[in-house]
């Protein structure tokens, strides 16, 4: 299955896979409209910086997700390799929060934290593929098929 | 006012024909005017002419000299030049008739000449070297005269007008030779003048060609390195120069001066690595120490030479050329009609590939009988 | 605070329409350009930072960002240029010698631009490069100067060493310390890749590209920095650099900060020490001494590379190319003076040499006047810009082009002519770690291979048109050129007819 990897290479911290990411989940057909009208658009990708390394932290799709199990309202579910929120379902405990090991859980603050949201690899808005490696300025995060761990 | 030919780079397409007896049998000049008289169409009247090979076998131990002068002032400066460096052992004009479509003729005379060995001595060239340095210094130096034939026991034969009547008005039929061509000219632009028809001719070395090429200046500017002065601006002067460079001063075969000048393609010779690599090497080199003598774009030559005659087309074969035989006869011509014309029943009627030299050469027994 | 004599070159005008404050462009401003104000909420600039690079232009998610010359003006004076008044206050304050990088942006006439190509029309086909073959393969090297024998009778092919190219372009000397590592890793790949060669510069090879050595010309300049047997050894050929077309007359200066662990190493020179390259080689007074150090190479590589001398263009080129052409060189590559540099004296960038267009018309002849043009190659360089330079310079007689500005904009260099401050927010002439890893190498060398590739496939249009089908043909075809707007005399040097003739 295709993912997003990540190079610390050649990641420069500049967090635009932030801005791409939170853009492409926003629902706008334009950036600008995406962050100035208020609507909280959040990214499910997060650039963890440290000293002369930076690194995009973004769901890792596990293949046997803490998440999913850990569900307590049957929200998270796997289609396709790909783990989706049901946000319908959501319930805002956070169980997911904390068993994921990665952090890549995100508290939704379009719904002001009432349910959880996380990346979905561009499947369900209209990005086509995952914002944050087709805008990544340095080729740093990728989308691309490597063959299952 | 029309720049001369030299002066100005005329493109031109263009009819060719030749033939050979392979045996040495003496051939009339009036079938190779028969012959590029069928193409008519491929020429517009502005330049015709022929070269033959054993047509002086009396005198076939002399250089003969055909010149154009404008004037009588520059036979004499000529003459009194031929008389410095040559024995001159005949001297003519050349028997011409007159007909109306050929006008403006020059003063046209014929030498037969044997270099003074004292001059050549002191030149510390070989002869054939000294002879051609003489030629280019009269065609140079000497303002309206322009000798456009300078092999043994050969002559070209050209002016401006259509193929057929330039032979006849040189009254072809009263020669024969083992081995003819002749070229009919569609210049697009041309101040009509008698030196620039072709064949284009450098000792017994004659070029017969149809096509423009475009590697032309790059192919100029090279051989002009080593001695040679292309002053016609014409593909055919320096591709006689090209031939002369390779074939009488490097010792290269007329095979490999092929591969040379219509050099295979890279694919061609990458593919022959593995069948063929001392063949592909050869190919190789050629196409690295030689590259700036490829010539591409269009074009069929008629190379002729004491005792054979060539035929090559570009590697792309862009120009049209067929070669036929009958019996000891080898015909090449831009058009299966010409060959038709003069032997109806040709045999082994084909078309040879681009870069593919045909070559056709007196056998023994026409070395015997013409050599 | 003294007065400002002058004010900053560039507005960096922001559409706050548009600006997410995503703070992108500050995080990628090495200049400091950008920042974040807390109080009004907004990003706010230090616009006299400004090298007007274009990186937060490109970046800038939602091209809220322009970066526009200053409108404020001096006075106008076509002698007194805004310029030059900044470059006298400049001085008046530092004392120093200017500097500046890349090819100069003065006026000066470009001859690519004032000369035609001709097409087919009528007389002779044009050719289809789709259809039929068409073939840009050149040799560099000596030729012979006529078929030599063997004793049986067979042609003898066997040739000095030469270099093979897919197609009549190489990468230009850059030298590790002057560009990043990165930068050299893209070149080389992308060598390797299309069957050319990229050339080392001045500054030695890093261990890590020895793998590329066989599409690796090494230099050997006055500075002789990271010279040693197994550089000499590993390169396809070597280059004496005499001299750069952007600094005639003067040798590389690599400042100290640009001289990290690795560069050291490499260059074989104490780190943070600046890397002045002489401007003669010491050992290279005249043209004998020349020969001398060419043979020298040669021993120390078993006659088994070509020897390429490069030279400025200046004003007697033709002339020295034929000193070279007899001194035992294989390939004369020739830099004119519109060509870039790392970091040069402003006033000798902008004044000394000549045209490339010029020398190599010049030299060309030269050698075919003395009938050695076969003793050697010509490269040509300094500012061949596209396909249509390189098909011009062949044709009025170079071999093969280097080209090197064109290679940096592939890897994303904007012209911003800094590259003597270090500071390359593009990852290319810089040696800040944070900065060099800007420039990933997987995506640099894709993208050399990609303009080459183009360019290629342009000469093969142009060639086609003409009615050639290999580029051997070309060479030194100058028919195939016309000159538009030119003097007389200008065009007796490129040895081309005016259009319209």
């Amino acid at each position: 299955m295709k993912r997003v990897y990540v190079n610390e290479d050649w990641c420069l911290g500049c967090h635009l896979c932030e801005f791409y990411c939170a853009f492409a989940n926003s629902g706008e057909t334009d950036m600008s409209k995406a962050f100035k009208l208020g609507r909280n658009a959040a990214p499910r990708i997060r650039i963890e910086e440290g000293d002369g390394i930076n690194f995009a932290v973004s769901c890792r799709h596990c293949q046997d997700p803490a998440c999913v199990k850990g569900c307590i309202a049957g929200a998270l579910s796997i289609n396709n390799g790909v783990i989706e929120i049901n946000k319908d379902k959501c319930v805002g405990c956070y169980t997911c929060v904390l068993s994921c090991p990665y952090g890549c859980i995100v508290i939704d603050p379009q719904n002001d934290g009432m349910t959880v949201t996380k990346c979905e690899l561009c499947t369900r808005n209209n990005a086509g593929e995952p914002a944050c490696a087709a805008n990544c300025p340095n080729r740093a995060i990728v989308y691309e098929e490597r063959g299952e761990a | 006012m029309l720049l001369k030919e030299g002066d100005i780079r005329i493109p031109a397409g263009c009819a060719i024909s030749g033939f050979i007896s392979r045996d040495g049998n003496r051939l009339c000049g009036g079938d190779i005017v028969k012959s590029i008289s069928y193409m008519h169409d491929r020429s517009n009247g502005l330049g015709g002419g022929f070269a033959g090979y054993g047509i002086y076998p009396e005198y076939k131990d002399y250089y003969a000299f055909h010149v154009f002068y404008n004037s009588n002032d520059a036979r004499e400066k000529t003459e009194r030049f031929l008389d410095r460096h040559f024995d001159v052992i005949n001297l003519s004009r050349i028997p011409t008739k007159k007909i109306p479509a050929i006008t403006n003729e020059p003063l046209i005379w014929r030498y037969f000449v044997n270099p003074l060995p004292t001059k050549i001595a002191s030149s510390q060239l070989d002869e054939k070297e000294f002879v051609v340095k003489c030629v280019i210094r009269i065609n140079n130096d000497i303002d309206g005269a322009y000798v456009f034939s300078s092999g043994k026991n050969m002559g070209v034969f050209k002016a401006v007008g259509f193929p057929e009547d330039v032979g006849e008005f040189y009254r072809l039929d009263e020669y024969e030779g083992y081995a003819w061509t002749a070229h009919g000219r569609y210049p697009t632009n041309t101040p009509g003048w008698w030196g620039g028809a072709h064949p284009f001719a450098l000792l017994d070395y004659t070029i017969v060609h149809n096509g423009e090429i475009s590697s032309y200046d790059a192919n100029r500017r090279f051989i002009e390195m080593f001695g040679y002065k292309c002053t016609l601006l014409t593909d055919t002067e320096v591709i006689t120069y090209i031939f002369d460079w390779l074939h009488r001063k490097q010792g290269l075969s007329l095979e490999d001066i092929s591969s040379v000048i219509a050099a295979p393609f890279w694919s061609e010779i990458e593919a022959m690595e593995k069948t063929d690599p001392e063949r592909a090497a050869k190919l190789k080199y050629f196409r690295n120490a030689l590259s700036s003598l490829l010539i591409t774009g269009p074009f069929s030559i008629i190379l002729g030479y004491t005792g054979g005659i060539m035929a090559l087309n570009d590697r792309l074969k862009l120009r049209s050329m067929v070669v036929a035989e009958k019996g000891d006869m080898v015909y090449i011509s831009s058009e299966e009609c010409a060959i038709r014309a003069i032997c109806p029943d040709a045999e082994n009627v084909r078309s040879p590939k681009g870069g593919e030299p045909v070559i056709a050469e007196l056998n023994e027994e026409g070395k015997r009988k013409c050599l | 605070m003294p007065v400002n004599f002058f004010p900053a070159e560039f507005d960096v005008v922001r559409n706050t329409d548009k600006c997410i404050k995503c703070r992108a462009c500050e995080r990628q401003c090495s200049n400091e350009v950008h920042f974040y104000d807390a109080d009004f909420d907004k990003m706010l600039t230090r616009d006299a930072q400004c090298v007007d690079c274009q990186r937060c232009v490109c970046i800038c998610p939602t091209g809220a960002l322009k970066i526009v010359p200053n409108p404020n003006d001096f006075r106008k004076s076509p002698n007194y240029t805004h310029q030059l008044m900044i470059e006298n206050y400049r001085q008046a304050g530092t004392g120093a010698v200017l500097l500046s990088s890349m090819g100069t942006p003065k006026e000066y006439p470009i001859y690519w631009d004032k000369i035609l190509i001709n097409a087919s029309q009528v007389t002779n086909p044009s050719i289809d490069p789709l259809r039929e073959p068409m073939e840009t393969k050149v040799f560099l090297g000596k030729k012979p100067a006529g078929i030599r024998k063997n004793p049986d009778g067979s042609v003898c092919t066997k040739i000095d060493p030469y270099l093979e190219l897919s197609t009549p372009i190489m990468f230009s000397a850059m030298s590790y310390g002057s560009i990043s590592k990165n930068a050299h890793e893209s070149l080389a790949r992308a060598a390797e890749e299309l069957g050319i060669y990229y050339n080392t510069g001045e500054g030695g090879l890093h261990r890590d590209f020895y793998r590329y050595g066989a599409n690796t010309i090494v230099q050997v300049a006055s500075g002789r920095f990271g010279v040693f047997k197994d550089y000499l050894d590993t390169g396809a050929a070597i280059e004496i650099k005499m001299g750069q077309g952007a600094k005639p007359g003067i040798g590389g200066h690599l400042p100290g900060q640009k001289i990290g662990e690795d560069v050291s190493r490499t260059r074989m020179i104490p780190m943070g020490t600046d890397a002045i390259s002489p401007a003669p080689h010491h050992d290279i007074y005249s043209i004998e001494d020349l020969r001398q150090l060419i043979f020298s190479l040669k021993e120390a590589t078993e006659y088994t590379k070509p020897v390429i001398v490069k030279i400025a263009a200046v004003h007697n080129v033709a002339a020295i190319a034929s000193g070279i052409a007899r001194s035992g060189a294989d390939i004369i590559a020739i830099d004119g003076f519109r060509g870039g540099t790392g970091a040069a004296p402003t006033r000798i960038r902008d004044n000394v040499g000549i045209p490339i267009e010029l020398a190599l018309a010049a030299v060309d002849q030269r050698l075919r006047d003395e009938g050695i043009r076969n003793e050697v190659s010509i490269v040509a360089a300094g500012s061949v810009r596209c396909s249509s330079d390189v098909v011009k310079a062949i044709a009025l007689g170079a071999d093969a082009v280097y080209i090197a500005t064109p290679a940096l904009l592939a890897l994303g260099c904007h012209l911003c002519r800094t590259c003597h401050s270090g500071k390359c927010n593009w990852g290319i002439a810089t040696q800040r770690p944070d900065l060099v890893k800007r420039l990933n190498p997987e995506v640099g060398y894709k993208r050399l291979v990609n303009l080459v590739h183009a360019w290629d496939h342009e000469i093969k249009e142009i060639m086609g048109g003409m009615g050639i089908n290999s580029v051997e043909a070309l060479r030194g075809n100058r028919l195939m050129l016309r000159g538009i707007g030119l003097t007389q005399k200008e065009l007796d040097i490129l040895g081309i007819r005016h259009a319209g003739e």
